[in-house]
């Protein structure tokens, strides 16, 4: 596409480039004034210059590095998921015609793949003069987050990137960003360059970190904004380490955020504002709650006053339309992304309660009980307002009488630091059913609940479920 | 051994009645299943807490089982594959 933005790089520079804006993980810090003067890409910035390229880094910092120096100058950039199954490299260098790979990777890694330019990336910029003048708007290739089949590639841009990011508040002092997800994917891209275009600084997880010790990084290094998934802050409210850390902003996105979530982060961050939003690689970012209310008003709905977007639920969807959509999907025999008026249906069901909507599931996550449906998350969210629960997962167990029935893995909050004893346990999981019987119907209230000491969770930081 | 199995179905049949609110009949073996006061989704509760207890899913087995008709049906089948996975 020919240019008609600025770049990321003329954005990072207009918001400016003071010495203390930085990206940190680990121990590793990264100037981001040092990319006036060098580049992290050995300044092969001309092996690039109007190609595909593929960033295919095992290193997020990396690939942070990496995009400020190819956007504008790259034709098109495909950005993989820490998780991508190599396996499916080939398809997307077919499908994304790549013309040159940037990464960190051994080069055994790459050589089988056909394409002959590799330029190696890394966290260290070497100094030496770049020509960073941009000529293209490049397109921004993501990878949906489902994790089975065929990768599926939507096409953005950084304008439907980064349009109309809000400023979240003002604040005295420079704005230092902190996020549990991975920059390599949606949700982490869009807080990696609301840093970098809203003149703050970013600190990113490292492989394998605990949530907890996350946070203890986030305070050393004076975080002010943070983000995660419910299953993100779950986990990292379980942790003491969160008391002590004080934010001015925390949000929940990527799933549903439950009003226990929501309650429990505000009264352990009682000076913050606490928000969730709602946001996916197709649709974008859509809307941001503030009010500390799961859901989101009806008034949402249809246009509205001072944004671009506009809601709509269809067949019990929410579709969004906005400037902030994916173009489409990559590839030729792709189905449409948008339909005929311009909406991404999310796959989000939502209900209506009184004056709000609510976040019920995923249209693919149904469990099917003698014909009747259930949304998990809706029985989870029941599950979670118990005041001793700090996650649980809702599943289908296979019956031969109806089908399925419902059952709940549940993570209890310890008893101080000390697992609780026997008697606890079995009073805590009564209590819950109790809970369950009289908020839900009865084809909805698990029929078995087993306490587990930790549930799994997905690469992208969402509760990892088995889709039906 | 089969009486204990006899004994934990009652059990389930009394549990799962009382958690659902339903009334049960008096589990005699002639006793048609249908007529014992569970609705569907109870019986599949009791199916499944059965598995979890003894082990055993008659009605998921591969050998083609009929449908018990009576209580008492239900107990042998549950009595007879008990026995042979023993």
């Amino acid at each position: 596409m020919p240019r008609s933005a600025p770049s990321l790089w003329e954005s990072l520079g207009t918001a400016g480039l003071a010495r203390h804006r930085a990206l940190w993980t680990g121990d590793t810090e990264v100037v981001l004034s040092d990319l006036a003067a060098g580049s992290a890409l050995g300044g092969r910035l001309d092996d690039l210059r109007g190609r595909s390229v593929l960033v295919w880094t095992q290193d997020q910092l990396a690939a942070a590095i990496a995009l400020v120096e190819i956007d504008g100058i790259a034709r098109r950039l495909v950005l993989c998921p820490p998780d991508l199954d190599p396996a499916h490299l080939p398809y997307v260098v077919a499908t994304a015609e790549i013309e040159a790979i940037v990464t960190d990777r051994p080069l055994d890694d790459v050589i089988g793949l056909g394409v002959e330019c590799i330029v190696r990336c890394g966290r260290t910029i070497h100094a030496g003069s770049v020509d960073r003048a941009p000529r293209f708007e490049s397109e921004w290739i993501l990878f949906t987050s489902g994790t089975t089949g065929v990768p599926k590639m939507v096409v953005h841009t950084l304008a439907t990137l980064s349009g109309a990011i809000q400023p979240a508040g003002n604040l005295a002092g420079p704005v230092v960003w902190a996020t549990f997800y991975d920059i390599r994917r949606y949700g982490g891209l869009q807080i990696l360059l609301r840093a970098l275009r809203g003149g703050g600084s970013l600190l990113l997880s490292a492989p394998g970190e605990s949530p907890a010790s996350f946070i203890e990084r986030a305070k050393a290094r004076g975080v002010t904004h943070i983000t995660g998934t419910p299953s993100h802050w779950r986990r990292a409210l379980m942790s003491p380490a969160v008391r002590l850390f004080s934010p001015a902003y925390a949000r929940l996105s990527g799933e549903i955020a439950d009003q226990a979530v929501i309650d429990h982060l505000q009264a352990t961050f009682p000076n913050a504002r606490v928000a969730h939003a709602f946001a996916s690689t197709e649709a974008g970012v859509a809307f941001e709650v503030t009010d500390g209310l799961a859901g989101f008003p009806a008034s949402f709905l249809g246009p509205r006053e001072g944004t671009d977007v506009v809601l709509k639920v269809e067949d019990d969807t929410l579709r969004i339309r906005s400037s902030r959509t994916a173009l489409r999907y990559l590839g030729a025999s792709s189905e449409p992304l948008l339909d005929a008026d311009g909406f991404v249906d999310t796959g989000d069901v939502v209900e209506q309660r009184g004056g709000r909507w609510h976040f019920v599931g995923r249209r693919g996550g149904i469990i099917n009980v003698g014909g009747l449906k259930i949304h998990p998350e809706e029985v989870e969210a029941v599950i979670n307002r118990h005041p001793g629960v700090r996650m649980s997962l809702v599943t289908a167990r296979k019956n031969p009488i109806t089908g399925a029935i419902v059952a709940a893995d549940v993570v209890l909050a310890l008893d101080g630091d000390r697992a609780l004893d026997p008697a606890s346990v079995e009073s805590a999981k009564a209590e819950i059913l109790g809970a369950c019987r009289r908020a839900l119907p009865a084809h909805k209230v698990p029929a078995s609940i087993r306490v587990v000491n930790a549930l799994p969770v997905t690469p992208s930081g969402k509760l990892g479920r088995r889709d039906a | 051994m089969v009486a204990t199995v006899r004994h934990t179905i009652i059990s389930q049949f009394e549990q799962v009645a009382a958690e659902q609110r339903h009334k049960l009949a008096s589990l005699t073996d002639d006793r048609p299943l249908m007529e014992s006061g569970l609705d569907s989704l109870a019986f599949a509760i009791v199916v499944a807490r059965l598995e979890d207890a003894l082990g055993i899913d008659p009605f998921s087995a591969s050998d083609d089982n009929q449908f018990p008709v009576t209580f008492g049906d239900f107990i042998q089948m549950y009595e007879k594959m008990y026995v042979n996975a023993a």
